[in-house]
């Protein structure tokens, strides 16, 4: 009689997948997607697609010839990084920065450490820095938003993010509350332009100046609410990070309103919401543990405040979740799950 | 349970007295309604046992688990249930004390389910240990043509058998016939570092870590973190997306960690 295959225990599996968890990311992501699309137009598609494809490929090609290992296209980890990076930059920028990006991101970011689940670092994050640092001025022109299919307006009319804006007239001395009556003014060719800081309820939806994907903080909540209910995403990263924004701005501000922005403002504007929920949940680069998660997260919160009131940029998520990423081993090593027996000795 | 509650609970009396002990705590999953109404029943004529619905939930019948789950009291690491002042047996070892005590009767026979999705009739049987497996799928209408992997016990810890022509043992507490499409594992991937595994260990433990420990041969490292405590339920391995082999390696681990734990007392 023939033998039956023999292997230990377990001897069934749950139906998750590496590729389920990244393609519910992908679905998360579809909501921002969108409204990147509605309020920049072809010009957000054009990056988007640029974004995806290039990452791609530079995974395939890495894959395939350097690496050659089985292929791990099918994952949808490229097409997450691609996503990301697109959603960071914004949508004038040239094509050839954006393929430059993604070839960061993916061969430097991710594929140079061994590929999906051995980079130290998120690795849309590392493309979108590298062309922050090198490319600043195309990296900083922002168009201005428009509703699909209004005319009249074009790419060529760039805006401050709320956040520069903020930053470049709280330099010159003036308060907050001049900033956010009077707005900021400008020459352009001649003219003057006003800049109104946008109000909160287009800062929620979208309506302001920004990356593709930062813009609307309601999309990036629908995603992240899939996230959460698919487990893909846990509780403790976003809730310490935009807990500790929102805390240690709330001192700054309380302490000296006339100088702080109100953390309302630090948390609809910028890339915060879009960081906290899509980049430093990252589960590669954030810890395993529950206790970790929320130490990273504060972590993550406590930077992006310092870097965007004291540093010289504007925004500091970015760097915020880098900076973290790197402390993710030693926060491992330290805050470890607790022990099933451990209640009894103190 | 059903079936054989009245003798249950004699049995659990005797074992009461045995110990010396004066409550007893019978624990039933509560997607067994009618288990643990029938037994909440009989258990109202018994003094000292009580019947508590639990949670369904995996591993609930590790004792480490069950002492938690009632009396919420968490043994220590390396230690026996006894130290919280606890035991804990199995209803079919209740079921033995009573023929044991009451009817003189050694353990040789015991209850065997043979099971599986094709087993055209999947039963419980009442066997004397020595009876070979190949009657059992006899009895059960034959081995399925698909039959891919024989598992003895349960479909997460139990072992897997190279034939049929095993006879079953005072320890074979059911048969599984699995098909032999679910009989092979997926392709391991690289760990994405989910924590998966972390949030259903139910001992605390960092399966991902002691895999790599492991697999690098770091044992006192393994020792450090516990790997002792794994009891093998085989949750992280389930749930991994990345199909790791996790158990394969904790038990690696586990024996080597053993071995230079008694060269140690020598």
């Amino acid at each position: 009689m023939s033998l039956f295959t023999i292997s230990g225990s377990p001897h069934v599996h749950s139906d998750t997948s590496t590729k389920k968890l990244m393609h519910s990311v992908i679905y998360a992501m579809i909501p921002a997607l969108l409204v990147s699309v509605y309020f920049f137009g072809m010009g957000a598609v054009r990056v988007i697609l640029i974004s995806v494809v290039a990452s791609m490929l530079f995974e395939y090609l890495i894959q395939k010839y350097l690496i050659k290992g089985p292929a791990t296209l099918t994952d949808g980890s490229a097409i997450i990084t691609g996503v990301l990076l697109a959603f960071n930059v914004p949508s004038n920028l040239p094509t050839i920065i954006i393929i430059i990006g993604a070839f960061v991101a993916i061969a430097i970011g991710k594929m140079s450490f061994g590929g999906l689940g051995k980079n130290i670092f998120n690795p849309a994050l590392v493309g979108r820095v590298f062309l922050l640092i090198s490319f600043p001025v195309q990296m900083t022109s922002w168009p201005v938003t428009k509703p699909l299919f209004a005319k009249g307006l074009t790419d060529a009319i760039t805006r401050p993010t709320p956040l520069g804006a903020l930053k470049d007239e709280l330099k010159k001395g003036d308060t907050v509350q001049q900033i956010m009556d009077n707005g900021v003014t400008f020459l352009e060719n001649g003219k003057q332009v006003i800049y109104r800081i946008p109000s909160y309820m287009d800062s929620l939806l979208g309506d302001m100046g920004g990356s593709l994907g930062e813009i609307s903080a309601i999309a990036i909540l629908i995603g992240a609410i899939y996230m959460f209910l698919k487990k893909v995403i846990t509780w403790e990263i976003p809730t310490a990070y935009i807990g500790s924004v929102i805390i240690f701005s709330g001192i700054l501000w309380m302490v000296d309103p006339a100088h702080y922005v109100n953390p309302i403002f630090h948390l609809l504007t910028g890339g915060l919401m879009l960081g906290a929920f899509f980049m430093a949940t990252d589960m590669v680069t954030s810890p395993m543990s529950s206790k970790g998660q929320l130490v990273f997260g504060l972590g993550a919160g406590i930077l992006t405040i310092l870097i965007r009131v004291f540093g010289a940029y504007p925004e500091g998520v970015s760097f915020a979740i880098l900076i973290m990423n790197a402390f993710v081993p030693l926060i491992d090593l330290r805050f470890k799950p607790k022990r099933f027996g451990e209640v009894a000795k103190k | 349970m059903l079936e054989r509650g009245e003798e249950i609970l004699i049995g659990t009396k005797i074992l009461m007295k045995g110990l010396g002990v004066n409550k007893a705590m019978i624990g039933i999953e509560n997607n067994k309604p009618d288990a643990i109404k029938h037994m909440t029943e009989l258990a109202k004529g018994y003094e000292g046992i009580e019947v508590y619905s639990l949670k369904v939930k995996y591993p609930q019948g590790a004792e480490k688990q069950l002492i938690k789950a009632l009396i919420n009291r968490e043994v220590p690491s390396g230690k026996l249930p006894i130290e919280v002042g606890a035991v804990v047996n199995n209803a079919g070892t209740a079921y033995a004390v009573y023929e044991a005590v009451q009817k003189n009767k050694p353990l040789i026979e015991r209850v065997v389910t043979l099971t599986g999705k094709s087993v055209e009739k999947p039963s419980n049987f009442q066997v004397r240990v020595g009876t070979p497996v190949t009657d059992l799928v006899e009895a059960a209408g034959g081995s399925p043509k698909d039959t891919g992997k024989v598992i003895g016990g349960g479909p997460m810890m139990g072992r897997a058998l190279l034939s049929l022509d095993v006879p079953v043992v005072k320890g074979t507490s059911g048969i599984l016939l699995m098909p032999d499409e679910e009989a092979h594992r997926g392709v391991v991937s690289n760990c994405i570092r989910c924590g998966k595994c972390i949030t259903v260990c139910p001992m605390g433990l960092e399966p991902w870590l002691l895999e790599k420990v492991v697999m690098h041969e770091d044992f006192e490292r393994a020792e450090a973190e516990k790997i002792m405590d794994c009891i093998e339920c085989g949750s992280c391995n389930y749930t991994c997306p990345a199909n790791r082999e996790l158990l394969d390696y904790l038990r690696v681990g586990k024996s080597a960690v053993g071995k230079l734990m008694r060269t140690r007392k020598k």
